[in-house]
């Protein structure tokens, strides 16, 4: 944990790459927030807020006194949602960093193309 | 929240000085806080006060409900791990667990013999016979196996090694996982503790800084570099707290009124925004402002 967003914030979001990368499934248990915490080295308090952040949002649902669970549908809609914010978290900064750097629309389209050639088989 | 502890006013003088300072706050239970500050900023003397070792020179202090001083009740539930303590001189590490079983009611002989083999403390040994950091990890493995509804660890690890440092904070965790209680963390290690902690208390010269979620306090401050010229629009109607120059390059660290609008900002007066951690954050607010910094003086030659 070591960036400038609070920790809960951060323990929500591994949580949902875990889903939308499918090594968490819809209907599989999630780490305990004692887990969660062992393993971060976190606070329980904090990763507990973490994850009832992912239930207020329908990510994860409560079982009485067994645990935490991923809900059905929860990976079509953090998809859709991360796909709303990739325009701002990814584009933007390219886009920025090359008007500094004068890298203009051309050669700034020909190494996308170059390195997503690269790892085009992994794009799909 | 339910309070453990809950201090109004308390003022400690000794001759005429203060060393605290109308401090009031109070400590929920099951959390864990840092106590933090330089030192001779009050952190032990607030410690004492709490356990019942110090008279407050005006302000309450209440424990459980009641005032600690003189109050086997209270002081029953209470365990202060300080950074020297002082044992009998015939004392071996298992004459120390014997008199804590008495002590503690929640005391787990199993867990103390345990954290004992972890850090490698031999039981037959006389007590004063111990280096420093084997001191520092008898004083941890009493602290937490006397599993007290509030526990007090004043700056427990001197000389204690980080792989040492790092037991400590897993078996505090885990232990505190399945048994919840108020624990206060007094300690210079900040960074080492930040994510371990889940309030904070900051005394500076008596007086309490701050009182706050440690997670709230993560990127509260940022350092912003750059040009002189831009960093100076980006800090107009910001709290600065430091500034420093190299060249035409200045690094001002600022408080508060970040957000979404503060980094389209930056961005636009190419002002590198870098947040501060706990500890570079506590240094800044604990730290007066030095006269003469050195890139200062080079522009003054």
């Amino acid at each position: 944990m070591d960036d400038d967003r609070p920790i809960f914030l951060q323990i929500a979001e591994l949580i949902e790459n875990s889903i939308i990368d499918g090594s968490l499934v819809e209907e599989a248990q999630v780490p305990s927030t004692n887990e969660l915490a062992a393993f971060h080295r976190i606070n329980p308090a904090t990763a507990a807020k973490g994850v009832n952040q992912l239930v207020s949002e329908g990510t994860l649902y409560k079982r009485r006194g067994i645990g935490m669970f991923v809900a059905g549908g929860a990976r079509a809609r953090l998809r859709e949602r991360r796909r709303e914010r990739f325009t701002e978290q990814y584009v933007e900064p390219l886009l920025a960093e090359a008007r500094k750097l004068g890298i203009g629309h051309d050669e700034l389209m020909k190494m996308i193309d170059s390195f997503g050639a690269v790892v085009g088989r992994d794009l799909g | 929240m339910t309070a453990v502890v809950t201090a109004h006013g308390v003022t400690k003088r000794f001759g005429d000085v203060t060393a605290l300072d109308d401090v009031s706050f109070a400590l929920a239970e099951h959390t864990i806080y840092g106590l933090l500050g330089r030192n001779g900023a009050g952190k032990t003397t607030l410690m004492q006060i709490l356990t019942g070792q110090a008279f407050a020179s005006s302000g309450n202090v209440s424990v459980f409900d009641a005032p600690p001083v003189e109050n086997p009740a209270v002081l029953s539930k209470v365990c202060f791990v300080r950074e020297s303590q002082r044992y009998p001189h015939v004392y071996t590490v298992r004459h120390v667990f014997h008199t804590a079983r008495r002590l503690f009611a929640n005391w787990d002989d199993t867990f103390a013999h345990g954290l004992a083999a972890d850090f490698q403390l031999p039981a037959g040994r006389l007590v004063r016979r111990l280096s420093r950091g084997m001191l520092s990890a008898l004083g941890v493995t009493v602290g937490l196996a006397a599993r007290a509804p509030l526990t007090f660890f004043d700056e427990p690890y001197l000389g204690l090694d980080p792989a040492a440092r790092q037991l400590f904070y897993d078996r505090l965790l885990a232990d505190y996982a399945a048994h919840p209680r108020t624990v206060v963390l007094s300690t210079h290690l900040i960074d080492e503790v930040s994510d371990l902690v889940e309030r904070v208390l900051l005394i500076d010269r008596g007086r309490l800084l701050l009182d706050e979620d440690a997670d709230d306090l993560r990127g509260r401050a940022v350092a912003a570099t750059g040009r002189a010229e831009a960093v100076d629009g980006f800090a107009a109607g910001r709290t600065e707290l430091h500034r420093e120059r190299l060249s035409g390059l200045v690094r001002s660290t600022i408080l508060d009124g970040l957000g979404p609008h503060a980094k389209a900002l930056a961005q636009a007066l190419n002002v590198e925004l870098e947040p501060l951690s706990l500890q570079q954050l506590v240094v800044r607010l604990t730290v007066p402002p030095t006269t003469t910094a050195p890139a200062d003086r080079e522009a003054a030659r």
